[in-house]
């Protein structure tokens, strides 16, 4: 019966998005205020009965209803219930109901929270987000229904893939969708901005918290995954430039210059165009993604399974929302230009500068991911690209990049002057050249790449909170009284700029360091052996089996000795029955310094267990840094909060002029 | 798997080679006691796409193909291949796909140079940009010195946020 | 000039959709051989019953043939044989090559269930197959009169892929011989 709710619920659900998608338009147009509010009300039935459906979803993975095609193959009543829910977005059509019910959220939520809007406005939003649903509920009932029944039944499912039963599969599938599909917010109502054919302060101001809310989820989704895959891959790596991962990556890249983008647009009215299309980009890349892991367009290790008249339907959505967008940008968007002014050295500039790199560094993502692609079909010859390619060319785009964000928060708006802005970071650019210099001195002038990572990466962090120095006039004779008082009145978006910024130099360090100092041994180790690793001694203590829910596994306990103590770490290589596969759980000591990584394989003929080991330095900053990033985030947009409470509060009192706040 | 038939050049013994980078499926009985030609070997692995694998190099592999493949690696190094003619020999078998660093040819050249060229050729429509502007704002009033600048955050009684 | 700037993005994502529509009608999995229109490496394998020929690659000339990778342990193998029967019925020459595999259990399973093969050659390391380019079995090389690679293919040939392509190349070759 939950099939059938649920399949019904996703047919209403369409029909509710197609009314979405053109009642709200044609009310717009009219100015027909009834029509305007079914669209408010449509949005708010379509993410209820779209929920509904992932409910139903849900119901029958955890109830083991095995008569559900893709419950069957995907879970098993031996599978521990935390995973037989993960398994709900396990599948190419759970997680795409997944995608499709966050969008119906977003777009539920711009019609409940979207008073404060002007009306024609959100209703034209609702109706782009409505087309976007529509459409994908069709691909969804079309080509990759949910719940189609098995019959007969069979008496137990497949299992799920063990490297997906991990608390990973629980978190990072559904953050991760809150940050892509969130993206569609800015999509949409850069759709509107250009059907209404202004841009405003409002506009701006609305905008801004859903691509914060979506960049601080992608953060955290994209860092989740990456940690994910150190732990539970078994090699220890964190990155690997697959198509998939990209998919997530260059709408991170474009979202973050969106961020700023439509910062200028909201404090100065500028970097209009620039934003819209940044808007457009952001979510179209995002679909990009979608398409890249469910069509078979290319191989992945996350890549579902290949299926090209899939891919076939999602090329059409991308063509015709994308298409159409940036057809509306060409011909609407260059009426939309204010005079807003700014001298080439100013933070608006900066800012500009910071999109065109971002910009730069996703087309060169965008070009290793898909050359294969265009080779294929321009000379039918077969390339591949990986991660030597992007070190090449992404890095040093990157590098400057992180130069430059130093200089960002130190830069006025509209006009600066070039010494005064050298003089401003003194500090932060002496502690940097001490720590090229250092850097140099030990490990070498060769290793130019180590030497500018540790250098810039100190130097983002020191420019971060040099902010906060200046403004709380450190160093200008104030006392501590002083200091503590102008702390306190920082505005949270001030830390949340900081941190951000400091976060990523973190994320530099950690990724320069794992990089350029991981050490590794591959032996074979019999019980009571041990073996030296980065300055510490390993033991093999003891080899044995244990039984898991469902798995057997060849268990080896170590012993790490260094000189900040000892620890004991286990190391286990699985198997399970059900699906007759191996994994290995590495044995991780996780440090502030770095890492122990050891992995165990199988046994050897005469005994011996075959063990990789791995010192990881300051590995652990990478996604640390990424937590930061995200932290930051979310202050920027505890502040949009707490304003606009503020400004509710003292309203009615003396007229004060706020500069642009919520 | 019935691949073990391949000769081997070196057993490891029980100390194990200090080598810095991934190989992390590497065997211990595949390892050369030469540790240069190993770490040359383990550099070549970290460049090599394991064709059967998704997205993976051969080091990173457990594929019996991928073995084999390190197997060769190493038995043309010791028999005195250069970096190279050690590529070149898997490249003539495999073709390019093998390779995870693309080659640079006109097939390659947007490959290449898209990245570059999309930053100088941006940079300089971004300059333009800039400077137009910044004609326009050079006729607008001057902005405030820092002094003048507290002083109307105060008047204001709110901070300018980042 | 302004205005085509505006078009630009536009006229890009046009470019991509195109190239998207072209990439999805390949499988990205299929490798292209690097052997096709090169003369076939130089091999000589035992046999895998003893007292045969085994199989070297001057076997390969004369006409054209087929050469089939396969092994015992390969379950798309076993899709694939009943197609090799009856192309041997038909008189078409193939010759077999046992992948890493053990020569007694490829004989068991050419005495259990046929053997299409004129010759069969025993690669118990792999490394001719290496030498071919092979990742994985069943695959079969086209070959002609004098020696050299004219085909490949990846995976189980069906009656389809005989019918539509390797049946007409054959035939071509032929003729040239």
């Amino acid at each position: 019966m939950t099939a059938e709710i649920g399949q019904f619920a996703l047919v209403l659900a369409l029909m509710l998005a197609l009314a979405q998608a053109l009642v709200p338009l044609w009310g717009a147009w009219r100015g027909d205020r009834v029509l305007m509010a079914i669209g408010r009300n449509a949005a708010l039935l379509q993410a209820a009965f779209v929920a509904i459906a992932f409910a139903s979803l849900a119901a029958a993975y955890l109830a083991n209803d095995f008569s559900i095609a893709l419950v069957a193959a995907h879970s098993n009543s031996a599978q521990p219930l935390i995973y037989r829910l993960g398994a709900v977005w396990g599948s190419h059509e759970g997680s795409m109901l997944l995608w499709v019910l966050i969008l119906a959220l977003y777009g539920g939520a711009v019609a409940a929270f979207g008073g404060s809007l002007r009306e024609s406005l959100q209703a034209r939003v609702l109706a782009a987000q409505g087309m976007i649903g529509a459409a994908f509920l069709g691909f969804l009932l079309f080509t990759s229904n949910p719940f189609t029944r098995l019959f007969p039944a069979p008496p137990d499912g497949a299992e799920l893939n063990p490297v997906l039963q991990d608390p990973g599969l629980v978190f990072h599938p559904p953050i991760l969708y809150l940050g892509y599909v969130g993206f569609s917010m800015a999509f949409s109502f850069a759709i509107a901005a250009l059907i209404e054919g202004k841009v405003d302060a409002a506009w701006a101001r609305w905008v801004r918290p859903w691509v914060l809310a979506s960049w601080i989820f992608l953060t955290v989704g994209i860092a989740g995954g990456s940690l994910w895959a150190y732990y539970s891959l078994g090699w220890g790596g964190w990155w690997f430039w697959d198509p998939v991962e990209n998919a997530s990556f260059m709408p991170w890249l474009l979202g973050t210059a969106l961020l700023h983008s439509s910062l200028v647009l909201e404090k100065r009215g500028a970097l209009i165009s620039w934003t819209i299309l940044l808007a457009i980009l952001t979510f179209s890349l995002s679909l990009v993604g979608t398409f890249l892991v469910r069509s078979g367009i290319l191989t992945s290790v996350h890549a579902f399974a290949l299926d090209p008249q899939r891919g076939v339907y999602i090329l059409a959505i991308i063509a015709a929302l994308t298409g159409s967008a940036l057809t509306l940008f060409a011909f609407r968007a260059r009426a939309m230009r204010t005079g807003a002014l700014f001298a080439p050295l100013s933070r608006e500039g900066g800012i500009t500068l910071n999109n065109l790199f971002l910009l730069a560094a996703t087309a060169t993502v965008f070009l290793g991911t898909f050359y294969p692609v265009f080779m294929e079909a321009a000379r039918g010859e077969a390339i591949s690209v990986g991660p030597p390619y992007y070190r090449e060319t992404f890095i040093p785009l990157f590098l400057p990049l992180i130069l430059l964000a130093g200089f960002g928060p130190m830069l006025n708006w509209k006009r600066d002057e070039g010494r005064a802005l050298l003089r401003r970071l003194r500090g932060p650019g002496a502690l940097a050249g001490a720590v090229l210099v250092a850097a140099g001195v030990v490990l070498g002038v060769a290793h130019v790449l180590t030497l500018l990572g540790l250098a810039l990466g100190v130097w983002l962090i020191a420019a971060a909170f040099w902010v906060l120095a200046r403004r709380w006039r450190i160093g200008q004779g104030g006392g501590a009284v002083e200091i503590a008082r102008l702390a306190r009145a920082t505005p949270l978006a001030v830390w949340g700029m900081v941190l951000a910024h400091a976060g990523l130099g973190v994320t530099a360090l950690g990724i320069t360091a794992d990089t350029a100092w991981q050490t590794n041994k591959v032996l074979t180790m019999t019980a009571g052996q041990a073996v030296s690793l980065a300055g510490r001694t390993v033991t093999l203590r003891s080899v044995r089996i244990v039984r898991g829910p469902n798995y057997e596994a060849n268990q080896a306990r170590f012993e790490v000795s260094g000189p900040l103590g000892d620890r004991t770490l286990i190391s286990q290589r699985r198997f399970y029955p059900v699906s007759q596969t191996r994994t290995t759980e590495a044995a991780i000591g996780v440090g502030f310094l770095g890492n122990t990584y050891i992995s165990i394989g199988d046994e050897t003929a005469a005994g011996a267990l075959v063990t990789r080991l791995w010192d990881h330095p300051l590995v652990g900053w990478i996604w640390g840094g990424g937590l930061i990033m995200a932290l930051g985030g979310a202050l920027s947009l505890a502040d949009r909060g707490r304003r606009r409470a503020v400004v509710k509060r003292s309203a009615p009192a003396a007229p004060r002029t706020a500069p642009a706040t919520a | 798997m019935s691949g073990r038939g391949v000769k081997r050049l070196a057993l490891l013994a029980l100390g194990a080679l200090l080598l810095a980078g991934e190989a992390r499926a590497v065997l211990p009985d595949e390892q050369l006691a030469n540790p240069k030609l190993e770490a040359r070997a383990r550099a070549i692995g970290g460049e090599l796409r394991c064709v059967v694998c998704q997205n993976q190099t051969i080091d990173d592999s457990d594929a019996g193909l991928a073995r084999d493949l390190r197997i060769i690696l190493r038995q043309r190094l010791v028999a005195g291949d250069s970096d190279k003619q050690a590529i070149a020999f898997i490249v003539r078998r495999y073709g390019t796909f093998v390779l995870l660093k693309p080659p640079f040819d006109w097939d390659t050249l947007v490959l290449w140079l898209g990245p570059l060229a999309i930053l100088a050729g941006g940079g300089v429509g971004v300059a333009f940009y800039l400077l137009r502007r910044g004609e326009a704002a050079r006729a607008a009033p001057p902005a405030l010195s820092e002094a003048e600048r507290v002083q109307l955050d105060g008047i204001l009684g709110t901070d300018e946020p980042a | 000039m302004r205005g085509a700037l505006f078009l630009l993005p536009a006229a890009l994502f046009v470019a991509v959709i195109v190239t998207f529509v072209i990439g999805l009608g390949h499988d990205p999995s299929q490798l292209p051989s690097t052997l096709i229109g090169k003369p076939l490496p130089a091999f000589a394998l035992p046999p895998v019953r003893p007292g045969e020929a085994g199989l070297a690659s001057r076997d390969l000339t004369g006409q054209p043939r087929l050469l089939n990778v396969f092994a015992s342990w390969c379950v798309s193998c076993r899709i694939e044989h009943p197609v090799l029967l009856a192309l041997k019925a038909q008189g078409v020459p193939i010759e077999g090559l046992d992948w890493k595999d053990e020569a007694a259990a490829a004989a068991r399973y050419l005495a259990d269930n046929g053997d299409p093969y004129a010759q069969v050659g025993n690669d118990r390391s792999g490394r001719t197959g290496i030498d071919l380019g092979v990742a994985g079995v069943p695959e079969t090389f086209v070959v002609d009169g004098k020696g050299v690679v004219r085909y490949k293919v990846v995976g189980p040939i069906s009656p389809d892929d005989w019918d539509r392509t390797l049946a007409p190349l054959m035939a071509r070759l032929r003729a040239k011989t």
